[in-house]
C-alpha cells in the first residue's frame, strides 16, 4: 500500500529550544498510527506542522510529503485547500475550540461551505447529517444549539462533524479524549475508530496515554524529547517493548498494571534529566516490592466502621448550590455518609459534575453544607462559626488538582510555606525555618527552591509543593483532589509514590478523590463509587474491581482503556 | 537594574521568613512572571518587566522623559531659586533674546522657564498624590466587593457608578469651589474624582481570582480574610492596576491643568495650567506663552502614556517575548 504521508527528519524549533529533532514516520491510507510521548516531547508541534500551523518564531525543516505533494513547499493559498479538505485536526479541548456565538449547525455550514460548493440549503442538510454520523441524538433538533448547550463530549462529536465534514483523507486527534470522562472518552475512541473505517480516512492519534493506543491504533511511535524512540506495531509494542523507555511507559501506566496496589508495590518511575551536553536523559527505577510494614493487608471484612473513634465521619451530608435568578437548587452532594479511619486511605470515584469535588470543599467548609454531620473526631465542623473552626482547620488539609493555579504565582516558596505557619500561630522564627526545611526535605525538593517563584518548577515539582504546603501543618487527614491528573504518567507515579512514603512516615490518612478508577485502584484501602452526588457503591479495594455490584461502577470499569492488554497479561 | 532582581532572589534563598512582605510582593509583581504557566519553567525571573520595558523603544523614551521631568521638578529651586512669581525683567522678552531668561518673559515680566520649572513640580506632585488617593480609595472599594460579593459588593457598585456618571471635571470644580483652592485640596478632589477606573478594575480581578485554587487553599489553612484580600489576592490583581495609574497620573495632570485654566488652581502656586491662562491673552502677539507649557503639558502626558503603554504590554506574559 503507498504510503499517505511521510515525515522524513522532521525538525521544529522554537529559537534555541528544538521541540522536534528528526523525527521520521509513515502513515498508509486508512491506517491509525499513534504518537505517544509525555508533554513536552514535541508531538503537538508535529502535528502543527502538518497542518502548517506553527506559531510565528517557530521554525520547521524536513521533508512532509503528503500524497505526493511537499507540504513545506506549497504556497499558503493551496495550503489553505488542503487543511480541512485533505488533512483536517481535532484538538484537545473541546471548549475553546468551538465559537461560543454561532451555532453548531453554522459552523458546520461554515467549514463545508469554505471547501465546496453547495447551496445553503444543502450545507445545513448535509450538516444534519454529519451530526447523525457524529451520533449526536435528535440531530434536526441539535443543530441550532449552541455550545455551551451541549456536554463536553457532544461538542468533540462535533469537533469531529466539523474535521471529517469534506471527508479528510488524514485526521489528526491532538490528545482528542484527555478532558473527557471516562466513560464518555471510550464513546469518542469508538466513533473515531468507525468513522475511520467509513470514511476510509488515515488517522493520527497524538496521546499520553498507552491505554487509549491499544485498543485503537495499528501502529505505535514512541516519542521521546523530539526523537522517536521505538515505532512497532501495537500487539509488538505490548508484548515485546524494545526501548527501555517503552518498558518505563509500559511500566508506569496504571491502567496497563493489573493488581498493583500501593501495600505490596512501589511504582515504577521516570526520572527525566539533562546531560552537560543540553541533551534529554532518562532513568528508569523499576517496579519495586514493598516490604515492612505495608505487606500486610487488612483482611477484605476490614472496615472502618468497627472502628470505635473513626478520624472523620459524614453522616447524611448534603450540599446545595443555590442558582442564579431562580428559587430552585442544585443539588450537588445528595445524603452522603462515609468514614474515615486513621492512617486509612479511602477513595473517592466519579466522573465530572458528580460532586465529589463539592465534597472534598465541604468537608473543608469551603462550601457550606445544607444539612448533615461532618465529624472530626468527634466534633461537628457543621454547626462551628469561622472563628471556631480556625483552630481546627490545621488537622485536615487539601492538595490540589492543578499545580499550576494552587499556588500563589507572586510568592516564593519560603513565603508560600511560612504564611502557612504564620498563620497558624507559629510565632518563632526559627521553629518556623526549621519546620520548612524539614518538610521540603520529605516532599524531595533541594533547599534551593526556598527562594524561587512557583513558576521556575516543573508541574510535578509544583505539586511537591502543594504537598509541602500541606502538610507543613502536621494534618491528620489529607484530602487529595485529583492530586495527579494534570500530570505525565511518570510524574504521576512519582507523586503517587511520594504519598505513600509520606502516609507510611506520618501514618497519615487519605480521602483520595479521582475520575482515574486505576489510580484508585493502586493507592485506596477502601473505595466510593459517587455519581449524581450519592455514594452508589463502597467496598474494599479488591472486591470493588472484582466483584462489581453497582452497574454503574461496572461500566466504568470497562470503560478503562486498555483493557484488552490487561487480560492478555494476566 | 535586571542583575540587583536576581540578586535580590537569589539571597532570599537564605532568609525562608519574609523580612517586608510588601516589598517583596512588589518584586514578585514586578519580576515574577504573571501566570508563567505559558512560559517554560527555569528562566530566570529577572529579565521581567524591567528588561522588556527596557528593549521596548517608545517605553524607554517615556521613562527618559518622565525621568527628566522628576530632575526637573526635584532640582527647581537650585535652577532658579527665588519666587517664579517675582517680576524679574522687562515683560514680553522674547525666547532667545535675553540669555538670562532663555525662554523669555510673560506680561508681567516674569520668567518663563522658571514657571516652568516651578510649575513642573505642582504638576507631578497633583498627578502623583491624587493618584495615590484614587488608587488607595478604589483598590478598597473594588477589593471589598470583588472578595465577598453579595449585598455588600451590589451596594458598592451602586456608589461606584455614581460617581461614574458625573463628569469628574464638574466633580473636582464643585469640591475645589467648595473648598480652598490649594494644591492639596486639588490633589484630593482629583482623587476623588477618579478612583471608580481603578475599582472596576479591581473589583474584576477580585472576581476571578477569589475562586482560584491558591486563595481556597488559603482558605482550608485558616488565613483570616484581611490576609487573603492583601496577601494573596491584590498582588495578583496589580499588574492591571499600575498600568492604570501612569494613565491616572496623565489624566491629573491635564485636569490641573484645565483647573488652572479656569482660573480656579491655588493662586500661589505656578503651574502649568495658569501659564497658559495667562497668556492667552496676548496670544496674538506672544503666542509662545502659551505654546511653551503646552508643549511641556504634552510631553509629560505622552511620557506617561507610552510607560503605560509599554506596563501593559511588559505585565502581559502573552506579549512579553522571551529570546
Amino acid at each position: 500500500m503507498a504510503n499517505l504521508l511521510e515525515v522524513r527528519d522532521l525538525r521544529v524549533s522554537f529559537g534555541a529550544h528544538e521541540a522536534v529533532r528528526g523525527l521520521s514516520f509513515d502513515i498508509a491510507a486508512g491506517e491509525t498510527l499513534a504518537l505517544v510521548g509525555e508533554s513536552g516531547c514535541g508531538k503537538s508541534a508535529t502535528a502543527l506542522s502538518l497542518m502548517r500551523l506553527v506559531p510565528s518564531p517557530g521554525r520547521v525543516s524536513g521533508s512532509l510529503r503528503f500524497d505526493g505533494r511537499e507540504l513545506l513547499e506549497l504556497p499558503p493559498r493551496e495550503v489553505r485547500a488542503i487543511r480541512g479538505r485533505q488533512i483536517s485536526m481535532i484538538f484537545q479541548e473541546p471548549m475553546t475550540s468551538l465559537n461560543p456565538v454561532l451555532s453548531i449547525g453554522a459552523q458546520i455550514v461554515e467549514t463545508l461551505r469554505q471547501h465546496e460548493q453547495l447551496s445553503k440549503r444543502d450545507a445545513w442538510k448535509r450538516a444534519i447529517e454529519l451530526l447523525d454520523l457524529v451520533q449526536v441524538p435528535e440531530p434536526q433538533r441539535r443543530v441550532f444549539d449552541y455550545p455551551h448547550e451541549l456536554s463536553g463530549g457532544q461538542r468533540q462529536r462535533v469537533m469531529i462533524a466539523m474535521a471529517v465534514a469534506c471527508r479528510p483523507r488524514l485526521l489528526i486527534a491532538d490528545e482528542p479524549t484527555t478532558a473527557l470522562d471516562v466513560t464518555i472518552q471510550a464513546h469518542i475512541l469508538e466513533l473515531l475508530d468507525l468513522l475511520r473505517r467509513e470514511l476510509s480516512m488515515a488517522l493520527l492519534l497524538i496521546t499520553h496515554d498507552l491505554g487509549v493506543v491499544a485498543e485503537h491504533a495499528d501502529r505505535v511511535a514512541v516519542v521521546l524529547a523530539g526523537e522517536k524512540v521505538e515505532e512497532a506495531p501495537v500487539s509488538k509494542l505490548f508484548t515485546q517493548p524494545q526501548h527501555p523507555y517503552t518498558r518505563g511507559l509500559l511500566d508506569a501506566s496504571l491502567n496497563l498494571a493489573d493488581d498493583l496496589h500501593y501495600r505490596g508495590w512501589k511504582l515504577p518511575e521516570i526520572r527525566h534529566g539533562v546531560t552537560d551536553d543540553g541533551k534529554p536523559t532518562f532513568a528508569v527505577v523499576p517496579r519495586a516490592a514493598r516490604t515492612g510494614q505495608y505487606v500486610a493487608d487488612p483482611t477484605p471484612g476490614f472496615s472502618a466502621l468497627d472502628d470505635p473513634a473513626p478520624l472523620l465521619s459524614l453522616h447524611d451530608l448534603r450540599v446545595d448550590y443555590p442558582q442564579r435568578h431562580s428559587n430552585s437548587v442544585l443539588r450537588a452532594v445528595d445524603g452522603v455518609s462515609l468514614h474515615i479511619a486513621r492512617g486509612e486511605t479511602v477513595g473517592l470515584v466519579g466522573e465530572s459534575g458528580c460532586g465529589k469535588s463539592t465534597l472534598s470543599k465541604a468537608i473543608v467548609r469551603l462550601v457550606p453544607a445544607t444539612s448533615g454531620e461532618i465529624r472530626l473526631r468527634g466534633t461537628d465542623l457543621v454547626s462551628l462559626r469561622e472563628r471556631e473552626l480556625r483552630p481546627l482547620r490545621r488537622h485536615v488539609q487539601m492538595v490540589f488538582q492543578d499545580p499550576y493555579a494552587s499556588l500563589n504565582p507572586r510568592r516564593t516558596v519560603a513565603e508560600i510555606l511560612d504564611t502557612v505557619l504564620v498563620v497558624n500561630g507559629v510565632a518563632d522564627r526559627n521553629s518556623r525555618r526549621q519546620r520548612i526545611a524539614g518538610i521540603l526535605d520529605r516532599v524531595g525538593l533541594p533547599s534551593s527552591a526556598l527562594g524561587r517563584f512557583p513558576h521556575e518548577f516543573s508541574g510535578g515539582q509544583r505539586q511537591r509543593i502543594g504537598i509541602a504546603r500541606a502538610l507543613v501543618l502536621e494534618p491528620a487527614l489529607l484530602i487529595c483532589d485529583e492530586p495527579v491528573s494534570a500530570l505525565d504518567v511518570s510524574i504521576q507515579a512519582q507523586i503517587l509514590n511520594l504519598l505513600v512514603e509520606l502516609k507510611r512516615d506520618l501514618g497519615l490518612a487519605y480521602l483520595f478523590i479521582s475520575h482515574d478508577l486505576s489510580v484508585v485502584r493502586y493507592i485506596a484501602d477502601r473505595v466510593h463509587v459517587m455519581q449524581n452526588g450519592r455514594i452508589v457503591e463502597s467496598g474494599h479495594h479488591r472486591e470493588i474491581w472484582r466483584h462489581p455490584q453497582h452497574p454503574y461502577t461496572r461500566t466504568l470499569l470497562d470503560a478503562i482503556p486498555g483493557r484488552v492488554f490487561d487480560a492478555q497479561a494476566a | 537594574m535586571a542583575s540587583e532582581s536576581q540578586d535580590l532572589i537569589s539571597t532570599a534563598g537564605e532568609v525562608p521568613a519574609a523580612k517586608s512582605p510588601w516589598r517583596r510582593q512588589l518584586g514578585g509583581a514586578l519580576f515574577g512572571a504573571r501566570g508563567a504557566s505559558s512560559v517554560p519553567a527555569g528562566g530566570g525571573a529577572g529579565r521581567g518587566v524591567w528588561y522588556s520595558l527596557l528593549r521596548n523603544p517608545s517605553a524607554l523614551a517615556g521613562l527618559v522623559l518622565l525621568t527628566a521631568f522628576l530632575l526637573l521638578a526635584l532640582f527647581a529651586n537650585r535652577l532658579f531659586p527665588g519666587d517664579p512669581l517675582d517680576m524679574v525683567a522687562a515683560p514680553f522678552e522674547w525666547p532667545g533674546t535675553d540669555p538670562q531668561y532663555w525662554l523669555g518673559t510673560d506680561s508681567l515680566g516674569r520668567d518663563v522657564a522658571a514657571g516652568i520649572a516651578h510649575g513642573t513640580r505642582v504638576s507631578l506632585l497633583i498627578g502623583a498624590s491624587s493618584a495615590v488617593i484614587g488608587l488607595v480609595i478604589g483598590t478598597l472599594v473594588g477589593a471589598i466587593g470583588g472578595f465577598f460579593g453579595g449585598i455588600v459588593d451590589d451596594l458598592l457598585v451602586r456608589v461606584t457608578e455614581l460617581f461614574q456618571t458625573v463628569p469628574s471635571f464638574l466633580l473636582v470644580i464643585v469640591i475645589v469651589a467648595i473648598g480652598r483652592p490649594s494644591v492639596s485640596m486639588i490633589a484630593l478632589a482629583i482623587g476623588v474624582a477618579s478612583w471608580p477606573t481603578v475599582a472596576r478594575i479591581v473589583r474584576a480581578e477580585f472576581r476571578t481570582l477569589r475562586n482560584a485554587d491558591f486563595v481556597l487553599a488559603a482558605r482550608s489553612q485558616g488565613f483570616s480574610n484581611a490576609r487573603i484580600i492583601f496577601g494573596e489576592i491584590l498582588p495578583n490583581a496589580l499588574p492591571p492596576v499600575i498600568v492604570t495609574a501612569s494613565v491616572m497620573v496623565a489624566s491629573a495632570i491635564l485636569i490641573e491643568s484645565s483647573l488652572s485654566f479656569l482660573g480656579m488652581g491655588d493662586p500661589n502656586a505656578v503651574s502649568w495650567g495658569s501659564m497658559i491662562g495667562a497668556g492667552r491673552d496676548a496670544l496674538r502677539t506672544a503666542w509662545y506663552l502659551t505654546a511653551i507649557p503646552g508643549v511641556a503639558i504634552v510631553l509629560a502626558v505622552l511620557a506617561l502614556n507610552l510607560l503605560g503603554d509599554g506596563l501593559n504590554d511588559a505585565l502581559n506574559p502573552r506579549l512579553r517575548q522571551r529570546i
